[in-house]
Order: structure tokens, then C-alpha cells, then sequence
């Protein structure tokens, strides 16, 4: 589909095509919303269920038949009659609920009645010394290239860090015939401490077993070392790994420590959002049925706080549910109960894997040459050093050093800026804050933009 | 860095820099340039150091690319299609192209 | 004196206030500048970075030879902030255009010129109008709807977000006190001395330097002076790093030293910083390609908006009280093209505690007065 022949208005827009919003779209559109779906990548799927509707992996136990669970819902939404439209860019949503997208180029601007962002989450920064050289990627997206184009690491592989996909990405490379050097466990030991009294819950949870297995299937094959600190080193390509006087000859290494919610969209559309403390990230302010604080706009997924892609389907369906209800109250649809139902379970043992898995401070908030923000090279020790200048948020940090400035717009470095700051102020990332954000949330190009609509009021505020 | 899993896909070429390398249906320009070897795509407009594709999910824009004559494309999010012409990016990107 | 008592407060911690508290270090003074949190309206993260002189001064003759000093000045303050602090603003004077789209666009600006230079008192300086074939010759890259345009070769521009951080580092390493989140929200004035009452605790000081922006309307009362504003939101379009290709400011669009092209100025009356309206970028957005249309692929990474600090008139407001002996109000629209003045001429004339009448006696909110008056 090309953006000419979008409608210029839905009933329901739902913006990325993950579990959250395969799962609203399919809900919404069965019940007769006109529901348009725009997802970023070449199909369906987001990250978790990446490469679904297409996948090369013949061999179905590489990935584990929990990746294959996302078949039945691409089908789902597919059969649903919304509208699905992939290679779709959102850049632009306000609280009119007007919508800005891209498709190949070409820009379009359209209304909704109701908004759900499902724009997923991202790998939190992991801002050590060497993270920008070729040869050091993130572990998701080593497993993008194994889910979507059957891609495994060859020659030496280090992984580095902590958290369940880091253990899941390292089963699935070893079964599909791939190699790794050494696993760099940089958990804490006091974060036992700390998940001890969610144990209970998740000895409940369907994690439990799952990341047992997961955990004893890696370690048979696999040296893993607990580190404190890692480093890439080299000039122009990684050429070894270091870690607590370990050096490791390598080249590739992949980082994780976790994933955070990707917000730059609802930020921008005036969503509130507020520090979470256990999941160490800035989550979106909802209700339980996932909606924001801008009237008409929802978040579901693990936009709305980390929980898993199958919570994620769930809070997609109890938000289309939500949607439907103020658009059709007299559609047909089920009662959101049971999606709550399931996701509380899926919610159980997330409390204990926050804690088990939460970063490190050293590997969250970088000193000296250490880069923090990517795009523009600015480095941790410039951050702190104007953060004791008396350079209180990340607002005025960015106009001061130009952090955030880059065409990733704060992804990769936002977190770790409102760190920073924190800490050298002796106040909390709340405090701190974020990045203040606006359209396009993704970058369009000057043509497009000169392509919108224009009311006379516009142009006379520039033509004079 | 990365090989193949198994014999799948159709295949296609694209060129690189002008240098033809095989990529499969499927492929995104990131990774058909991982699968071939390549070890960055491009050089930063700030100190002119190297880069490679980081993400692979379209949020870092580490592997933006010149493909068919437009610079900035994020490689990763762009399909790869028989004949494409894929240029390493260095430094700043050059008005008009 | 107490361990918060200063020589001279300086109210506002944006570019007016920064150039200012520099100036008045350099004069030896003890001084403190009382700023807002990080996300409240600063002028001073939104600004096009211009050091621009054509067409400055229609309406009040005087401002155009004040702007002509500060573009003279900044040369060497920009200098003196190296030697300081090792930063480069990279300030550049290569002479700047206003571009026309039409020839109705161009006779506008003909005549604007000209009633500019037939103002009485009018410093005499050179804008030459060129037709479309002698701006290509200086700016080659213009696109078939550029009919002409108007050249200055005193119009120059600075990296100003690099320059908003130079200053702050230069007063933090004068030993200038920087106080965020210290919003004031009363001044008194007992014992011969300002208290300034903040969201942070009182501050005391000799003398008061109010550079608020917007906020000395609320602020000057207090001290028996008047700031009338009316401020105004501006949109900005900034696009990715690209390789230079542009030699020369244009009113409109300029490209930084780091590559990115800024494109803006417009107006819209609203004081809402967070809100954007689309169709005023997409009108810049259209503006910019047909003046320039190698840029119609160049991806934008960034917009914003900002307020405008604009006084009542437009034209800079210098007075000092004559209840209130020690207050000073020091407020402009272009903080940027008139840093030099303030860190140069304004900030020396307050450490002495009297302006001078010669340099700035036009510029006094006296002026709303005696229009209304007349």
C-alpha cells in the first residue's frame, strides 16, 4: 500500500506490529472498527516474533516454539480484516490525534478516533568503553539476524551482560551449530538479595521452568564468567574483549542488559511518564486499561513497562477492548476479564527478574572517554563534568553538548544522560527527567515535510 | 562474523560500493552487507569513525547507508532488491544525494 | 557579607544573562545569576544563532547603529572567550541574505530598505538589492524560484547553543555563582541591599540585574521598572549533518558549522513552547527546498519551538531604576547578535552603576511613554 491510498481518517490506529499491536488490531477490527495497523519493518511480528511471516529457520527447535506462538497471532490479525501496513513510518502524533506517517517516501497526514502506540520496547543502552566499534552489537540484534534472515555468528563470539533474552539468544545460537567464546555475567550478586522476595511468585510464574532449562542448556556448553566491569578494545574493529583482567580475543560481541520501553512516539504525543525505579526506565502513566493520559491515546506492550511478549498480546487486547467499547458500545466484544486474568499471570515472576537481572550502576552510568551519546560521540566524562557545572536536565545537557541531537534522537542515550545527571546532582532520575521530544519522531526528509498540508494561518506565520 | 543457517531463500545481487555480493530474498541491506563480510557501513560526521550496524531494529541508525543515490537510509529497514546499489556512508552526507 | 550576598544578582540565566554576568566578573564583581529548571521556556535553546544586521533598526534608527557596534565587537569577544575557555564559537561574518520566492517578495523588501535608510538619524550602512543572477553568482545551489535578494555584508552568525555553553562555562570558571531552579518570585529592597526571594531560598545583592527575558515584565515592577512584552512562539526545522555546501547565512536558513541546516523564523502568537504546529514546518520545509532544492532529500532530524523574547516595540529595553538605585533591566529579542554589547558595554556600564546615556538612552521603556503621549 503507498500513503495515497490510506484512508484520511480510522476509527482505530495502531502503531507497531508486534504481539501488543497485532493483538489490539485483530481485536478492534473483528468487532468492525475500521482499524489501520503501521508497522516499521519489511512484515509483522516487532522484535519478539521478528521475521514470522517469512522466516528462513527450517529447524523450528533452533528458535523454540515460543517464538512460534506469533504465527497464530499474525494469522489472527491478518484474518481480522484490519488494515495492515508494513514498511509504514509514524513520526508524527499529537493530542488532536492527528497522525503523521512515511511510506516510500511519500507523507501523509490522517486522523483517529482512538490511538494505540504498541511501539514495543528497545535494548537499554550499554555504554562501556569500545561500544561504538565495528564487531560489538546489541544480543537483540544478533537475534534479528537469526530470526529473519538466518543469520548465526561465526568466528569468535563474546556475550556480555545479563537478562533472559541475553540466555535465550545464547541457546539459540548453539543450537543452530553456532559457537560462543564466554558469557560475561555482569549480574550483581547483592541482586539475590533484593529478588529473594519475589522468589515465591516466580516459582509460580511460567518463567520458571522455562529460564531453568534455558540457563542449564547454555551452561553445559559455555564458560560463564562473572565480570564487574567489560570493554571492547580496538582501533577500528574490535579485537578483544576485557573484562575484570580477563582478555578475551574476539570478534563479535554482543551486549544486553535488558530492555527498556522505546517512548520517544508517546512522549512526543504529550503521554506523562514517570521513573520507574525497579525496571530502571521512564514507563508511560496508565490506567488498567492502558490509557494514557491523553485522552483517545493508549499504550500497550512492553511500551507501557517491560512484561513479555505474551503480556504484551494481552494488554494489546484489553486496549482494543477498551477502544471498541468507546467507539461501538453496542459491538460485540468480550469482556476484558480474562485477558487480565492471563496477563497477571504473565506479570507474576517479572518482579523477580527485575531485581535477578537489574543493571549495575557502573554499567549504566560511564565515566571519562566512555561514549554516551553515539550520534554526536559525547562522552560520559563531558556529561558529568557540565552536570557539576550547574547544568541541571538533560534539556539544557543537549543544547550544552548536543547529546541527543543525532539522528537516533535520545534512543541510545537518553537513559543514560538522566543517569548521569542524577548522580551527580545527588537526585533522583524523576527529577531529572527526559528529553523533551517532538515530530518527527523518526526522521523524514525536507521534501516530505514541505509536502504536508498547509491552512493559510501556516503559511502566513512564515511568509510575511 | 556471520554465515548462513542452512540453504534457503532465493538469491539475488546487489552491489556494494560497487563490488557485487550475493544476498538473499529476505535480506535487509544490514544484513546482507553482515552476511558478506563487510565490517562497517559507514564513517560518523563528527570524528570519521567507523560504524557498523548495531540494532538491527531501526532505533540506533548506526547503519545508515547511501542505496540507489539517497544517503541517510537506515540499512536495516530497507529490503534488498536485485541490482540495488549500496554505498558506504563517510562523514557527513552530501547535499542533494 | 553573609555567605549568599553578592555584589550584583543577575536575574535569568539565558544568553542575556550569561553575556551579562561575564561582563560583570571581568569588572571584578561578586556575582550570582538565578536561573530556572530545565524545562521551563528558555529562549536562549531556541534561538537561530544569526549575528545579523540588515534590516535591524526600521521603526528606531538608534537600534541599528547599537546592532553595527555589537557585530563590530564580536569579533574579539569571541576571542576573549577562547583565551577563556578553549571553546570556539565559531563566529563567521561572510556578509548574509534575505532570499525573495517572488518578485512581489522582492519589491517588498525594496521598500522596507528603503524606508529603513530614509529614517531620520539612520547609520548609514551598505544593503545592496540583487537580482536573481548575482545572488547565484554567490550562492550557487539556489533553486529557478529565487527572484533576488538582499545582501549585507555585516551579517554573520555562531554556533549558539556552543556559545550558551562557553558562557556558562567561562562564569563557572570566573567563580560566578549558578544557581538553577531558583526561579525568583519577589524582589524587596531593605538596608541598601536587593533580597531576591527565590524557589531556592533569598538571595542578597548590591545590585540587581533583571535579563529574564519575557519574565522582566513580571519582574521590573518590583523594582520600580517596566518591561512591557509581548512574546511570540517561532518554529525551527533542523536537518542531519551535511557536507557545507551553503557560504553564507540566508535570514531564513543558515548551515552550522557542524553541518546541520537550520531552517525557521516564523511567528505565531502563542506562549505554548511544547506546542508545534505542523503546517508552519511544512511551510518552512517548502520554503527552504524551493530556495534550495538540493535539500528536498536531506532528512530532518529535528524541530522545535521556543518563545520569543520580543518587547512590546521589538527593540531592546536598558533602563536603571530610579526608586530602586542598583536595578537594572537589560532585555532584547536578539541575545545572540547583541552578546558582545552586553558583555562589552552593558555589563561595564552596571559595575559603574550608571548606564550610559549616549549608548543607550534610546533604548529606555521610557519610550512607550512618550508614544502614547504623542
Amino acid at each position: 500500500m503507498n500513503a495515497s491510498e490510506l484512508a484520511s481518517s480510522y476509527d482505530l490506529v495502531v502503531i507497531g506490529g508486534g504481539p501488543a499491536g497485532l493483538a489490539a488490531a485483530a481485536t478492534a477490527a473483528r468487532a468492525g472498527v475500521a482499524t489501520v495497523l503501521f508497522d516499521e519493518n519489511p512484515g509483522v511480528g516487532g522484535q519478539i516474533y521478528r521475521g514470522i511471516t517469512a522466516n528462513p529457520v527450517r529447524n523450528r527447535a533452533i528458535l523454540g516454539e515460543e517464538y512460534w506462538a506469533g504465527s497464530a497471532l499474525a494469522a489472527e490479525a491478518k484474518a481480522s480484516g484490519a488494515s495492515i501496513v508494513n514498511g509504514a513510518t509514524v513520526w508524527s502524533l499529537d493530542r488532536t490525534l492527528t497522525v503523521g506517517v512515511s511510506i516510500a517516501g511519500q507523507a501523509r497526514m490522517l486522523t483517529a478516533k482512538r490511538v494505540i502506540i504498541a511501539t514495543g520496547s528497545l535494548e537499554r543502552p550499554f555504554p562501556i568503553p569500545g561500544w561504538t566499534l565495528p564487531g560489538v552489537m546489541t544480543a537483540g540484534g544478533a537475534q534479528t539476524l537469526l530470526k529473519a534472515q538466518g543469520l548465526v555468528p561465526t568466528g569468535r563470539t563474546v556475550m556480555a551482560g545479563n537478562g533472559p533474552l541475553l540466555w535465550l539468544l545464547a541457546a539459540q545460537i548453539l543450537r543452530a551449530g553456532g559457537r560462543i567464546e564466554a558469557i560475561l555475567d555482569t549480574s550483581s550478586r547483592l541482586n539475590w538479595l533484593r529478588a529473594a522476595m519475589f522468589l515465591p511468585d516466580f516459582l509460580l510464574s511460567p518463567y520458571f521452568k522455562k529460564g531453568l532449562a534455558l540457563l542449564r542448556e547454555v551452561k553445559a556448553k559455555v564458560d560463564v564468567i562473572p565480570v564487574g566491569n567489560v570493554a571492547a578494545v580496538g582501533t577500528d574493529k574490535l579485537k578483544e574483549v576485557v573484562a575484570d583482567g580477563h582478555h578475551i580475543p574476539a570478534d563479535l560481541l554482543l551486549l544486553h542488559q535488558g530492555v527498556v520501553p522505546n517512548v520517544n512516539l508517546a512522549i512526543a504525543a504529550g503521554v506523562a511518564h514517570r521513573w520507574n525505579d525497579r525496571q530502571l526506565c521512564f514507563a508511560p502513566v496508565l490506567d488498567a486499561d492502558f490509557q494514557s493520559s491523553v485522552p483517545g491515546i493508549a499504550v500497550a506492550g512492553d511500551g507501557a513497562g517491560i512484561a513479555g511478549g505474551t503480556a504484551a498480546a494481552e494488554r494489546g487486547r484489553i486496549a482494543a477492548i477498551a477502544a471498541v467499547r468507546a467507539l461501538k458500545p453496542d459491538a460485540k466484544i468480550a469482556d476484558p476479564q480474562t485477558a487480565r486474568q492471563r496477563l497477571q499471570r504473565e506479570e507474576m515472576g517479572r518482579a523477580f527478574l527485575d531485581e535477578l537481572y537489574r543493571p549495575v550502576a557502573a554499567l549504566r552510568q560511564p565515566e571519562g572517554d566512555t561514549i554516551a551519546c553515539r550520534c554526536e560521540e559525547v562522552t560520559a566524562g563531558q556529561i558529568r563534568e557540565t552536570a557539576r557545572m550547574g547544568c541541571e536536565g538533560p534539556n539544557q545537557m543537549k543544547a550544552f553538548l548536543r547529546c541527543g541531537m543525532g539522528p537516533c534522537q535520545g534512543r541510545m542515550c537518553g537513559l543514560t544522560v538522566t543517569e548521569l545527571i542524577a548522580e551527580e546532582r545527588g537526585t533522583t532520575p524523576d527529577e531529572v527527567g527526559y528529553y523533551r521530544l517532538r515530530p518527527p519522531v523518526k526522521p523524514i526528509t525536507l521534501g516530505e515535510l514541505a509536502s504536508l498540508p498547509i491552512s493559510e494561518a501556516e503559511r502566513k506565520a512564515v511568509e510575511r | 562474523m556471520f554465515k548462513r543457517l542452512g540453504d534457503t531463500g532465493a538469491t539475488l545481487t546487489v552491489t556494494i560500493d560497487g563490488k557485487p555480493i550475493r544476498a538473499r530474498i529476505g535480506d535487509t541491506v544490514a544484513s546482507a552487507m553482515l552476511a558478506a563480510g563487510i565490517d562497517h557501513c559507514r564513517t560518523t560526521p563528527v570524528t570519521g569513525a567507523a560504524r557498523a550496524p548495531y540494532c538491527l531494529m531501526g532505533v540506533c541508525f548506526e547503519c545508515l547507508v547511501t542505496v540507489d543515490g539517497v544517503g541517510s537510509r537506515q540499512g536495516c529497514l530497507v529490503p534488498v532488491a536485485e541490482g540495488m546499489k549500496v554505498e558506504t556512508q563517510l562523514g557527513k552526507r552530501e547535499a542533494g544525494r | 557579607m553573609a555567605a549568599d550576598s553578592y555584589d550584583v544578582a543577575v536575574v535569568g540565566g539565558g544568553l542575556v544573562g550569561v553575556a551579562t554576568a561575564w561582563g560583570l566578573s571581568r569588572e571584578g564583581l561578586k556575582v550570582v545569576v538565578l536561573d530556572e529548571g530545565d524545562r521551563d521556556v528558555r529562549a536562549s535553546r531556541g534561538n537561530f544563532a544569526l549575528v545579523w544586521v540588515q534590516s535591524k533598526g526600521l521603526g528606531l534608527a538608534p537600534y541599528a547603529g547599537w546592532t553595527i557596534r555589537s557585530s563590530n565587537a564580536w569579533g574579539g569577544f569571541s576571542d576573549l572567550l577562547k583565551q577563556e575557555t578553549g571553546l570556539d564559537v565559531c563566529f563567521q561574518r561572510p556578509g548574509g541574505f534575505t532570499l525573495a520566492l517572488s518578485e512581489k517578495e522582492l519589491e517588498n523588501r525594496a521598500a522596507t530598505l528603503k524606508r529603513l535608510r530614509e529614517q531620520p538619524g539612520m547609520v548609514d550602512y551598505k544593503i545592496e538589492i540583487m537580482d536573481r543572477e548575482r545572488v547565484r553568482q554567490m550562492l550557487p545551489d539556489i533553486g529557478p524560484d529565487v527572484v533576488g535578494g538582499s545582501f549585507c555584508e555585516l551579517d554573520g552568525h555562531v554556533n549558539s547553543l556552543r556559545l550558551f555553553r562557553t558562557l556558562h562555562k567561562a562564569i563557572n570558571e570566573r567563580g560566578v555563582t549558578y544557581l538553577p531552579s531558583h526561579k525568583v518570585e519577589t524582589i524587596t529592597r531593605e538596608g541598601g541591599e536587593f533580597q531576591l526571594h527565590t524557589q531556592g531560598g533569598t538571595i542578597t545583592a548590591g545590585k540587581v540585574a533583571l535579563a529574564a527575558g519575557n519574565a522582566n515584565m513580571r519582574l521590573a515592577p518590583m523594582v520600580g521598572l517596566e518591561c512591557p512584552m509581548r512574546p511570540e512562539r517561532g518554529q525551527i526545522v533542523v536537518t542531519e549533518r551535511l557536507r557545507p555546501f551553503l557560504n553564507h547565512p540566508v535570514v531564513t536558513l543558515r548551515q552550522t558549522d557542524e553541518g546541520t541546516v537550520m531552517i525557521g523564523d516564523s511567528k505565531e502568537d502563542s506562549t505554548d513552547p511544547s506546542g508545534l504546529t505542523l503546517g508552519v514546518s511544512a511551510t518552512e520545509a517548502s520554503r527552504a527546498v524551493r530556495m534550495f532544492p538540493l535539500l528536498k532529500s536531506a532528512n530532518v532530524v529535528r524541530t522545535w519551538s521556543a518563545i520569543r523574547v520580543m518587547t512590546q516595540d521589538g527593540f531592546p529595553i536598558y533602563d536603571q531604576s530610579e526608586t530602586h538605585p542598583g536595578a537594572f533591566t537589560v532585555c532584547c529579542h536578539s541575545g545572540v547578535t547583541l552578546a558582545a554589547n552586553h558583555a562589552l558595554s552593558v555589563a561595564p556600564m552596571i559595575a559603574r552603576g550608571k548606564l550610559d546615556t549616549s549608548l543607550v538612552a534610546p533604548f529606555s521603556a521610557r519610550r512607550f511613554h512618550v508614544q502614547e503621549a504623542g
